[in-house]
């Protein structure tokens, strides 16, 4: 078998779809001149492709008649038989032999060991190339890892340095790509006018071709912030912009908000991003405005809308990642559980740490992140004690507690009547004020605080332009009807219905709003008279 | 501060006047419906004198309603007069003005 060996020579191919790449091994003989590699192109197509998956051994060269252009190949290179290697149905080599030095044919027994010895080889050899393959896709991963490392690293640069640092409000920001980059990205552009544009958008798909249109969005937002305030219009020049180059089938969600540090009020527009929350002290607000989303279809109309960032509300802004994230149960976080949680005291000032911590126990160790995740919240402070107050044309008139014991609803309303001396109002609008006081101090001391002394009922009374406003807390446990319904005077005087149930009937009907802010501790209700018109 | 509720009776020719002083509260209760008694059994006619009063709250308002719906079930004729505008106010919102006869003094109840 040496001698054939020595005096033959073999070209072993890779998959025949890469015979051009085959490995050509060539064993050079010490009594013959160095032998060239057979460079043959096995197509799929050729027929002698099928031939030799059909035979099982040896095959003489010479004997084959088939309109193959590598068989002619094979031929012209004066091979005289040769064994395909077979493993698994699949042809992944050929040993190809050309004469005997001895002139002689193949024997019966050179036969045989060949068909042994492919047999044996191809199991082998295909380990060798899945091996080298392996090698080869490593390479190629660890490069694409690098690459994607330095991606990312470049996409971070895209990212706010640093959050704005504006007096009176604290903002915080969360980004969590699901792979190495992201389709996600939220900016801060300072605006001219010493108002901040703020905006959160999510590219659809994730990985490198959501990073490359983040990174195209992000450069023509930044643009469109500097020339342009209004946020409509933002959104508007943004995706007429991206419409004509953005790849299909991709488009781009997007809030857009400007923010006046000074008085709270923001403008914003939406292009199909998942709507913000407000968080008040009358509940949650959803941030809605009509939009579609960026690169869809130009020309396209961005409502804009307005709200008023109180002090002690915040704002959370996200991306359909959180809201999308599922559990091991399958489960969907959704928006029902975002709410609940921004509506629950604890979160407090931590409301991204919160969310967080959330998102995390929802899904549980070990989770396979499907998508970005991004959070920006905006808070606006509440003015410490002892500080201006938030409103500096507002006054405190009074700030005081009473017990809650039968009889001193007329003792606040004696305070509150006290209090608002000398600001204008009639003699009629002092006396409704006084009634609707008293009811609203009883209300608190009976069923807020069931008459327990050592649980006072907190009053407030401030006055700014135009509107005077008292505020009677207590320490909560129901639930106020903000409309309660007119007393059926009939009904009562009938006999049919208890006498009593006037008390938030008064109150409604004496100021000219009654407003519930209810809490987990404490219970406010607030009576407002407008000054200027109304009901003083 | 508090103004004690206090009530007293004068039997008129055809009427009773129950003259009421100091706060209508659910402190008033018992004194109040002890007095409308009295004059229940001793006319047909009860006229509510609120000159003194100082202070209804809703209590207070839901007693009246009381008076009103009792003097219903026995036919007994009710009035009332001495309101301040305030109280006046509140007998408009709360339609027991639509119920009751109201008058401003003692000289112009006619009933």
């Amino acid at each position: 078998m040496s001698t054939w060996l020595q005096k033959s020579w073999q070209t072993l191919m890779g998959k025949p779809e890469s015979f051009k790449q085959a490995e050509a091994i060539a064993k050079k003989s010490s009594m013959t001149a160095p032998i060239k590699p057979l460079d043959l192109d096995l197509s799929p197509s050729d027929p002698l492709m099928a031939y030799l998956l059909s035979v099982s051994g040896v095959v003489e060269i010479d004997r084959l008649n088939l309109n193959s252009p590598a068989l002619q190949k094979l031929k012209q290179a004066g091979v005289k038989i040769a064994v395909p290697l077979i493993t698994q149905g699949e042809l992944i080599g050929l040993l190809n032999l050309g004469p005997r030095l001895s002139e002689q044919d193949y024997s019966s027994d050179d036969r045989r060991l060949l068909s042994t010895l492919a047999t044996q080889a191809a199991p082998a050899l295909r380990v060798a190339q899945l091996v080298l393959q392996q090698q080869v896709d490593a390479r190629q991963r660890e490069r694409i890892d690098q690459e994607l490392r330095v991606a990312r690293v470049v996409q971070q640069t895209l990212l706010p340095k640093a959050i704005p640092d504006l007096a009176g409000w604290q903002i915080a920001a969360h980004w969590l790509p699901a792979r190495a980059v992201s389709g996600d990205f939220y900016d801060f552009y300072p605006l001219s006018d010493g108002r901040l544009g703020l905006v959160i958008a999510d590219v659809t798909d994730k990985g490198v071709p959501a990073a490359l249109v983040m990174a195209n969005t992000h450069g023509i937002l930044r643009a469109a912030a500097a020339q342009l305030i209004s946020p409509g219009k933002v959104l508007d020049r943004v995706n007429n912009l991206l419409c004509p180059d953005i790849p299909p089938n991709m488009f781009v969600t997007c809030f857009y908000a400007v923010v006046d540090p000074a008085t709270g009020h923001m403008q914003y527009a939406n292009a199909g991003h998942p709507t913000p929350y407000q968080r008040t002290a009358h509940g949650l607000i959803e941030l809605r405005a009509r939009g579609m989303p960026l690169g869809l279809f130009p020309d396209m109309p961005y409502d804009e809308k307005e709200t008023v960032i109180a002090p002690g509300d915040s704002l959370i802004f996200y991306s359909d990642g959180l809201v999308e994230a599922h559990n091991p149960q399958e489960e969907m976080f959704g928006n029902g559980r975002l709410m609940a949680n921004l509506a629950a005291p604890e979160c407090g000032e931590k409301l991204i740490e919160c969310l967080v911590n959330e998102l995390n126990d929802f899904t549980g160790p070990g989770w396979e992140q499907e998508d970005d995740v991004t959070f920006v919240s905006l808070e606006r402070l509440r003015a410490p004690l002892g500080e201006n107050p938030p409103d500096e044309n507002q006054v405190i008139l009074l700030n005081t507690s009473i017990p809650s014991e039968l009889g001193n609803e007329t003792q606040a309303m004696e305070q509150v009547a006290r209090a608002v001396q000398g600001i204008g109002l009639t003699a009629q609008g002092l006396e409704r004020l006084k009634t609707a006081t008293a009811e609203a101090v009883m209300n608190a001391m009976e069923h807020g605080n069931h008459y327990q002394t050592d649980k006072p009922v907190q009053i407030e009374v401030k006055v700014s332009v135009g509107k005077l406003s008292v505020q009677i807390t207590d320490f909560g446990g129901r639930k106020d009807l903000l409309d309660p319904q007119t007393p059926d005077l009939e009904a009562k005087l009938e006999g049919l219905q208890s006498p009593r149930g006037w008390g938030l009937f008064l109150i409604k009907n004496l100021v000219d709003e009654m407003i519930v802010h209810p809490g987990s501790t404490h219970h406010t209700l607030e009576l407002v008279l407008n000054l200027k018109e109304g009901k003083s | 501060m508090t103004k004690p509720f206090n009530s007293s009776i004068r039997r008129q020719m055809d009427k009773t006047t129950i003259d009421l002083s100091g706060e209508i509260n659910a402190l008033a209760e018992e004194e109040l419906q002890s007095a409308y008694a009295e004059a229940e059994n001793s006319s047909s006619i009860i006229v509510l004198n609120f000159s003194g009063v100082s202070y209804i709250n809703s209590t207070g308002i839901a007693l009246i309603v009381g008076l009103m719906a009792r003097a219903r079930k026995v036919h007994r004729t009710l009035a009332v007069y001495g309101l301040s505008d305030h109280y006046y106010e509140i007998f408009q919102v709360t339609r027991l003005a639509d119920f009751i006869q109201i008058f401003p003094d003692e000289a112009s109840v006619m009933v």
